[in-house]
């Protein structure tokens, strides 16, 4: 049961939503056109407001915040490892007479909400190796196929990769409940 | 008339002058120019990837990562030589597009390749979406 305080809050965090999902809209109107002028504004609101009336979302539970640290350790080690898989998956398409062997592998992620599930699914297909073959969304398992398998150690490598890489995710946008749940749980440990 | 400094035949000893000094242009253009050519090759490496890599899954990796990191460098290439505010934004929308669309369409494919059964088995150790 909600209380009319409960309610309230609520209602204003969805209005606070909205009018962040507009004002990115808005912005992305205005670099598609390239300048700013009361015409282009006016458009962006027309446009946001039938986006959002058209084609509603269900709301995005948002209650970590963006930590300035996590965010840049995130994106620099992205970048890095965009330009080594890169490179690694160039090298082996162009080697010739080989053929890379895959496996396809279950992770669970320790903090299974829609928003860490689809960043971290996001992240893992552009980084190393490794491609989202399929979700489970009840229980937060990525199905990840990773290319390139040489031995089994490989496999156990890409599973505490994907790991590492949640962890950054986390400690990027992550709420401080959910960073203390990571950071308790040491990154080599299987779960169930 | 005499010709003006700089212009007239070199007199034998002496030393050509070459303006060493990069401005900040030049090292734009330069930067850009080879972040064109790099990501030009990375694009066409993501093609022999695509064309050469045994099953669907396998060519999902060719067609995301060297392709969207070519296409990274594309943009900074062009914006390194554009330089314009305007030129700025769209060249970010784009790149943002890319980082934000492509693994859903790798996704996409792999997920329907999986379950339509195009996966060639003898080429995976491992399949923990098959087991129970």
């Amino acid at each position: 049961m909600t209380g009319p305080g409960q309610g309230l809050r609520a209602r204003v965090r969805r209005w606070r939503e909205q009018w962040i999902a507009v004002g990115g809209l808005v912005l992305i109107w205005l670099l598609l056109w390239g300048d700013i002028s009361w015409g282009n504004l006016l458009g962006g609101l027309l446009a946001a407001a039938a986006v959002l009336v058209f084609f509603p979302l269900p709301a995005v539970t948002f209650d970590g915040r963006l930590r300035l640290r996590g965010l840049l350790m995130f994106a620099g080690r992205f970048v890095v490892e965009l330009v080594w898989a890169s490179l690694h998956v160039a090298r082996i398409g162009m080697q010739p007479g080989y053929t890379p062997r895959s496996a396809i592998i279950a992770v669970r992620l320790l903090v299974p909400t829609d928003l860490n599930l689809t960043l971290t699914a996001e992240a893992v297909s552009l980084v190393p190796g490794t491609l989202i073959v399929d979700v489970d969304r009840n229980g937060g398992v990525l199905y990840v196929h990773v290319l390139d398998v040489r031995a089994p150690a490989d496999i156990a490598t890409a599973r505490k990769e994907i790991r590492l890489l949640e962890r950054r995710i986390i400690a990027a946008v992550g709420s401080a409940a959910e960073l203390r749940q990571v950071r308790s749980v040491p990154v080599d440990k299987e779960l169930p | 008339m005499t010709p003006p400094a700089g212009t007239g035949p070199l007199a034998p000893g002496q030393p050509v002058a070459v303006d060493w000094a990069l401005s900040p242009i030049a090292v734009a253009d330069w930067l850009g120019a080879v972040s064109l050519v790099a990501g030009a090759l990375l694009s066409l490496a993501a093609a022999i990837g695509v064309l050469r890599f045994p099953d669907t899954l396998s060519r999902m990796h060719a067609a995301t990562k060297p392709q969207v990191l070519g296409v990274l460098l594309l943009l900074l290439g062009l914006s390194l030589r554009l330089r314009t505010l305007s030129d700025l934004g769209m060249i970010a929308l784009v790149g943002i597009f890319q980082l934000a669309t492509a693994p859903v369409a790798a996704q996409m494919v792999g997920r329907a390749a999986y379950r339509s059964g195009r996966v060639d088995r003898r080429l995976l150790d491992v399949d923990e979406l098959a087991e129970p």
